[in-house]
């Protein structure tokens, strides 16, 4: 079921399998049958650990969203609540218990604060006059969770915001909590890396916490070389830019939430003749995409002006391997040819769904608004204009486009230039409160205090200096057979990902002036090993990287690090971990205008 | 083997064995006459109160404290009141409860702990008798007052005292109850009393007279009780000499009429059958399951009975002899010509070890029986009876040796008896004085010694040595003598960072002492913030708290000390407090004021902070609002909390032209914007004339390709066309293209001889059209020769 989660270097089905089994410890700690009340933001995350087979093999009969108001009625003996410590979510439970009370059966009430609990949610628990009630609460420390073979993420949902606007450190203490876990199960990681502030506070608190934990001495042989901290706010450009990996657009236009993607679903019915066309399905196609796919695995990282070759390659080798059949002539032959059908039925229907989505991408990618939007963000990544108003900008906002993506290009235009000019800056402010709305104001601002939008200060614009010492722009970038990173972004090599690649390769003591450019300290670490711990290595093994996102990471990022390790002589497997896997909101369908004009939606707005 | 069945004595089916223990080193003058005497159960220490009521005022009796070997540990005057009793807790502490009530607690050291009340009504009516207890709480003390009241406090270390009700009738006119014990049992504690023949049950909230079966009133008061070590068994005896035992419902005649000076329970785990010990002056019984007691031994000092777990430790001023029912294994190794295969076992290894062909035989006499395993497992737990070390050898040589002879016989049971062993025996030494496990050694202060003990025992560090250094580190910080600094550094060197130690615990010692500063210093050490934080609040500590929390990036004990401080401080410190600490405030700001009166006060400091662009922009959105509410009034136009631009769109739309232009005047709206707003706003209504007028009133900002596609947006295309010509020359192809005219567009291109032009009016142009298709490519031809 997880098999794809063993694939890679590092064999991250450990991680979950730990983490199942702390599930059921917990689940067996309430003896007979039992409810589950979900936190809704939690039901996905736990998808990725545990399906419903597993729970219902611990006497779970029933599942509930916790909302307010009295609980669905359920004959089951405990009431388990799965919830993030919030304190809203405790006024619900609070709710929910009292309500409960009148009824005749009695159960017990049991909490699982995910990713750990918390003091002040037990006080308001208290002040609510229902802690008591509760049998058991315990945590449920599920800080990083495997993705795929090669990807981790905390779905740390706002870590961003919290980080650069509200200057609140949860996220980066769970973060540092999570790599401890990490080293319990793979061993201590001998370097750390880092560059930006709260690179060096994760790396501070995880050494802080190891000589909390000095007594257990980890005996198992690392698994990762180094680890390398990233802070987003040393790179804002990259999430900026619109993705062009296969991937990343399925991202950018439909958006991928925890390993699902929800499609239109007309082109995917089953056309069958004879069919009337009226009882077309109206519900969203719901796929999942990860690696367990083969097609997907080859496919998803590619620029997606490679994909449609690779489909037709893909399409031409499997109607050869079903033509098979007729050279098959021995009861042997077709003995094995019949063994294969279901392994190429799959292979076909994944091949099926896959074109489908490419043709939808193709849509959008050949209009001209995308054309004209890329066009912009290119000239922005090549310091073509930055300095003044743009007038594709102007025209998108006169046509009411949607604000995030008029934000998104202004920051980006920020950011090439280093800060924008005030004349500029307030022009384009002005423009966004007028057409959007003054309650904006507080949307700019926070992009301000993240940093995206930028007055620009006396000092001159170093972004030309960082681009060219870090090759950030490949005038021919290969798309078809890529030979730099920069194809992820058909000519823009994410700044982040070049970090990564130089400091294996020679060292980031060569772009010491460039490092001090960017935001934050950069710093190295190490960690003493157990005698004996020191790995030997092999000839011509590679060492293994865990890089991670402070703040998210985007498809194609990740992309370009799996490209990386693909190199040959790159001598390095890259192993990805991030707080959140970010989430374009999909700007381009005109109903997203309606959410972002919300105020409490401008969190959305920073790609958080 | 007759010497050690020597000291046997036969009581029923069971023996029953004295062993010395120790001839005690102490030299009392006086006996134990006159004194109050306690022992700690588990072999542990002694606690001597000289003439505890004082004759004259100016003499003060002596308080000691012996190991139970009789080494000295301390030796203080009484300077208190009268103390009725003394007794230990399960943590070896010493309880004197004195005749008003108050109870003194020392330590194993003699020095002054703590103390504590039974009552205020105690004060008035002096206590007449007191028992310490050990309930599953702690340990409890029971008091009875001259007025016959009893209190009860079940665990000292949480003290609630509860008061039991009077016994009824008129009972009490014979005074003061003749005997009492405390019962605990299923998490209660109950009081057994009897008065004359009767006997009562008082709980906290009845009190029940009982009627024991078996127990005829012909057999007369009870005269003294006893419960036994695991408060399982009863004993009652009487005046007529009759001793009950309540599980065997039997009667025996002790023939005494004196009430026994002593009476305790002789048992032991898997015990063969109840006995208990009873003591006269110069006599001690065993009493069992026959009617008339035996063995007795005749005493010449006056002894102290302590009952223990598995028998009697008798203690006189001379020795000190333990009394026991030997167990079942030994019994069946020693007893004479006994045939169990463990006896057989020890004889053959007897015989093998005078190089005597008769070992074979007796092993032979084992193996046939199939009982080798057997035998050596009764020689090796035989062997962890037995006192004697010579014994012990010559037990666990046997098991070795028959030990051989076994494949498949898990040497575990051996292993550890062996090192359990060694350890009693080297506790028993005289200068260590019998504590049997070794959370007891610890807190006798053998620390090397203990922490030997737990590193041969093979504890885990985080059960053996780690607590061993705790305790010793807690008791390092008592030692006033030391200056903080030196302390800190001792306890740091020692204890280091040894897995499983706390500081927070050793420091919350230093704090009970009354030693904040070393405290402090202490906690610095500890590495687990969520210890820490929680004694710094309790210290008072609350900035370095704040920090502290702070430093650890968890959040969550952030706001567990900002709430904390809330509650303690005013709101002027409590703010201060939080300036210092800014991850502290942004937290508080950001959890605990709603976020809307943030918004209100963000809104009004735009000025004060000289943002200049946020308070204009404020100031337009107020103009804007008043704007909307005038017009909503004045017509109904639903404009409240649009946007400027939704706002012109939807004057647009209702027709009020005016009012719109003038919005765009008063907000100096880029002419750009709304010239788009208005052009498409005018296609939407299909307005053509207002728009034509529109696009003449002066030169287009938008240029006028948008006009061409709004237009073919709405299906215009005549409307469309009329716009063409005014497109700027760039985009007339586009422009042409776009109302679906070719010639014109190929006219264009062709004009222009623009490479790209000419593909895109190619690419549209249809096969048909032969002749365009050729002007198209021959211009395509001639661009490119150029």
């Amino acid at each position: 079921m997880a098999a794809h989660l063993s694939y890679g270097r590092v064999n991250l089905n450990i991680l979950r399998e730990a983490a199942r089994k702390e599930l059921r410890e917990f689940l067996d700690k309430c003896a007979g049958s039992k409810a589950i009340v979900w936190d809704e933001y939690l039901t996905g995350p736990f998808g990725l650990i545990a399906q419903y087979s597993l729970l219902k093999e611990h006497e779970v009969e029933k599942m509930f969203t916790l909302k307010s108001g009295r609980l669905p009625s359920a004959d089951v003996k405990n009431i388990i609540f799965f919830v993030r410590p919030r304190l809203e979510l405790m006024d619900i439970i609070a709710e929910n218990v009292f309500r409960s009370d009148k009824m005749h059966s009695p159960r017990d009430f049991h909490i699982l604060f995910v990713p750990r609990r918390s003091m002040l949610c037990e006080q308001r628990l208290k002040e609510q006059g229902v802690l008591a009630s509760f049998i058991n609460i315990d945590e449920y420390i599920l800080d990083l969770i495997p993705y795929d073979g090669d990807l981790l993420s905390m779905e740390y949902e706002s870590a961003f915001r919290e980080c650069y606007l509200e200057n609140d450190q949860t996220s980066l203490y769970h973060t540092a909590k999570g790599l401890m876990t990490l080293q319990a199960l793979y061993g201590t990681i001998p370097q750390i890396y880092g560059k930006g502030e709260c690179a060096r506070h994760v790396a501070n608190m995880m050494l802080r916490m190891k000589r909390e934990f000095a007594g257990s001495q980890n005996q198992i042989l690392p698994v990762f070389d180094t680890l390398l901290l990233l802070d987003r706010n040393v790179d804002l450009l990259t999430p900026l830019a619109t993705q062009l990996t296969y991937e990343g657009l399925i991202d950018e236009i439909y958006g991928i939430t925890n390993g699902y993607v929800k499609l239109p679903p007309e082109k995917f019915a089953q056309k069958k003749q004879g069919e009337a066309s009226k009882d077309l399905p109206t519900e969203p196609k719901k796929l999942q995409l990860n690696s367990a796919e083969e097609l997907y695995a080859e496919i998803r990282d590619k620029n997606f002006n490679a994909v449609g070759a690779a489909l037709s390659k893909k399409a031409k080798i499997i109607s050869a391997a079903f033509e098979e059949r007729h050279n098959a002539k021995t009861v042997g032959e077709i003995k094995q040819f019949v063994s294969q059908l279901p392994h190429m039925q799959a292979a076909r229907s994944s091949l099926a769904n896959h074109t489908s989505i490419a043709e939808l991408i193709k849509d959008i990618t050949t209009s001209e608004a995308f054309f004209d939007n890329l066009t912009v963000e290119q000239e922005f990544m090549t310091g073509v204009d930055t300095d003044k108003v743009n007038t594709y900008i102007e025209d998108c906002v006169a046509q009411k486009d949607p604000l995030i993506k008029i934000l998104r290009l202004v920051s980006m235009q920020s950011v090439c230039n280093n800060g924008l000019k005030q004349k500029v800056l307030d022009y384009y402010k002005r423009e966004i409160l007028q057409t959007y709305g003054y309650e904006h104001i507080l949307t700019l601002n926070n992009l301000e205090k993240a940093g995206l939008l930028k007055l620009q200060s006396s000092s001159r614009n170093n972004y030309p200096t960082i681009r060219k010492t870090l090759k950030l722009w490949m005038e021919d970038a290969n798309e078809q057979n890529p030979n730099d990173i920069s194809y992820v972004y058909s000519g823009y090599a994410p700044l982040s990902v070049r970090l990564t690649q130089v400091l294996a390769r020679p060292g980031w003591r060569s772009i010491e002036e460039v490092l001090k450019m960017l935001p934050g300290p950069h710093f190295e670490e190490r960690q003493q090993l157990p005698a004996g711990l020191h790995k030997k290595r092999q000839q011509g093994e590679n060492r293994t990287t865990l890089v991670f996102f402070l703040g998210g990471v985007s498809y194609a990022e990740i992309a370009a690090l799996r490209f990386l390790s693909q190199m040959e002589d790159s001598g390095m497997e890259y192993i990805i971990a991030t707080t959140k896997l970010l989430n374009v909101p999909p700007a381009r369908t005109p109903a997203h205008i309606k959410d972002s004009m919300h105020p409490s939606e401008d969190r959305q707005l920073l790609f958080v | 083997m007759a010497f050690i069945t020597a000291n046997w004595n036969p009581l029923g089916e069971a023996f029953y064995r004295k062993t010395e223990l120790y001839e005690m080193c102490w030299n009392l003058r006086d006996g134990l006459r006159d004194c109050l005497v306690a022992a700690a159960p588990y072999g542990g220490p002694i606690a001597l109160l000289r003439e505890p009521v004082r004759r004259s005022p100016s003499s003060r009796p002596q308080l000691e404290i012996y190991s139970a070997s009789g080494v000295a540990i301390a030796s203080f005057p009484w300077k208190s009141g009268p103390v009725v009793q003394l007794g230990w807790t399960v943590s070896d502490e010493l309880l004197c409860i004195q005749e008003d009530g108050s109870v003194l607690i020392y330590d194993l050291f003699g020095s002054f702990k703590r103390h504590f009340s039974m009552g205020q009504e105690v004060m008035q009516s002096q206590v007449l008798e007191a028992k310490v207890f050990h309930s599953p709480y702690g340990t409890g003390v029971a008091i009875v007052t001259a007025s016959s009241r009893f209190t009860l406090a079940t665990n000292i270390d949480d003290l609630k005292l509860r008061r039991l009700p009077e016994v009824p009738g008129n009972t009490w006119s014979a005074g003061e109850p003749t005997c009492w014990v405390v019962l605990t049992q299923d998490r209660q504690t109950k009081v057994l009393m009897s008065n004359g023949p009767e006997l009562y049950i008082l709980d906290t909230t009845s009190c029940t007279a009982v009627v024991p079966p078996g127990l005829g009133p012909q057999a007369g008061s009870i005269v003294h009780m006893s419960v036994s070590f695991s408060y399982k068994y009863l004993a009652l005896f009487t005046d007529t000499g009759h001793m009950w035992t309540g599980s065997s419902h039997l009667q025996v005649n002790t023939k005494k009429t004196t009430p026994p000076k002593q009476m305790v329970w002789c048992r032991r785990p898997k015990s063969q059958q109840p006995s208990v010990v009873l003591m006269w002056d110069r006599l001690l019984m065993v009493a069992g399951v026959t009617l008339t007691p035996d063995p007795r031994f005749p005493l010449e000092d006056p002894c102290v009975l302590i009952g223990e777990l598995d028998g009697v430790r008798i203690i006189s001023s001379a020795n000190q002899e333990l009394l026991q029912e030997v167990p079942l294994v030994c019994q069946e190794i020693f007893k004479i010509a006994s045939m169990a295969p463990g006896a057989l076992l020890l004889e053959a290894h007897r015989e093998y070890q005078k190089s005597s062909q008769k070992a074979d035989e007796y092993l032979r006499e084992i193996k046939e029986q199939s009982m080798l395993g057997e035998a050596v497992r009764q020689c090796v737990e035989a062997a962890g009876h037995e006192y004697d070390s010579n014994t012990q050898k010559s037990l666990l040589r046997a098991a070795s040796f028959g030990k051989c002879f076994l494949t498949d016989f898990s040497p575990e049971a051996f292993v550890s008896t062996c090192r359990e062993l060694r350890v009693l025996n080297a506790v028993r030494e005289r200068g260590v004085g019998l504590p049997l496990t070794h959370t007891q050694l610890v807190y006798r202060q053998f620390y090397p010694l203990a922490i030997e003990v737990c590193r041969y025992l093979k504890i885990p560090d985080y059960q053996g040595v780690s607590r061993v250094l705790k305790h010793w580190a807690s008791c390092k910080v008592q030692q006033k003598d030391l200056s903080d600094e030196a302390i800190a550094r001792a306890v740091c060197v020692k204890v280091g960072d040894s897995p499983g130690v706390s500081y927070s615990h050793i420091a919350a010692k230093a704090y009970e002492c009354g030693r904040p500063e070393l405290a402090i210093k202490l906690l610095d050490f500890e590495a687990r913030s969520g210890e820490q934080v929680p004694l710094l609040l309790k210290m008072k500590r609350s900035q370095l708290a704040l920090s502290k929390a702070v430093e650890s990036g968890d959040t969550d004990l952030v706001y567990t000390v900002v709430t904390y401080l809330k509650s303690e401080m005013n709101r002027g410190d409590f703010f201060m407090t939080l300036r210092n600490q800014p991850v502290a405030l942004s937290l508080y700001r950001q959890r605990l004021e709603s976020r809307l009166s943030l918004l209100q006060t963000a809104v009004d400091e735009y000025n004060k902070a000289k943002n200049e662009f946020s308070a204009k922009a404020t100031e337009e959105e107020m103009r804007l609002l008043r704007f909307q509410r005038k017009l909503d009034d004045e017509k109904g136009a639903g404009l409240l909390g649009l946007s400027l631009q939704a706002t012109m769109e939807a004057l647009l739309a209702l027709g009020l032209h005016k009012q719109a232009e003038q919005l765009y005047r008063d907000f100096r709206v880029p002419d750009k914007r709304f010239w788009w707003l208005k052009l498409k706003s005018l296609a939407e209504k299909e307005e053509w004339e207002e728009l034509e007028k529109f696009s003449k009133s002066k030169k287009s900002p938008i240029g006028y390709l948008a006009f061409v596609e709004v237009c073919m947006k709405s299906n215009n295309k005549p409307e469309a066309k009329k716009y063409v010509s005014k497109v700027t020359p760039e985009q007339r192809v586009k422009a042409h293209l776009a109302v679906g005219d070719l010639e014109g567009a190929a006219d264009a291109a062709i004009e222009r001889k623009s490479d790209s032009e000419l593909a895109a009016v190619l690419a549209r142009c249809p096969a048909s059209d032969r002749q365009l298709l050729d002007r198209l490519n021959r211009a395509a031809a001639a661009a490119a020769k150029k």
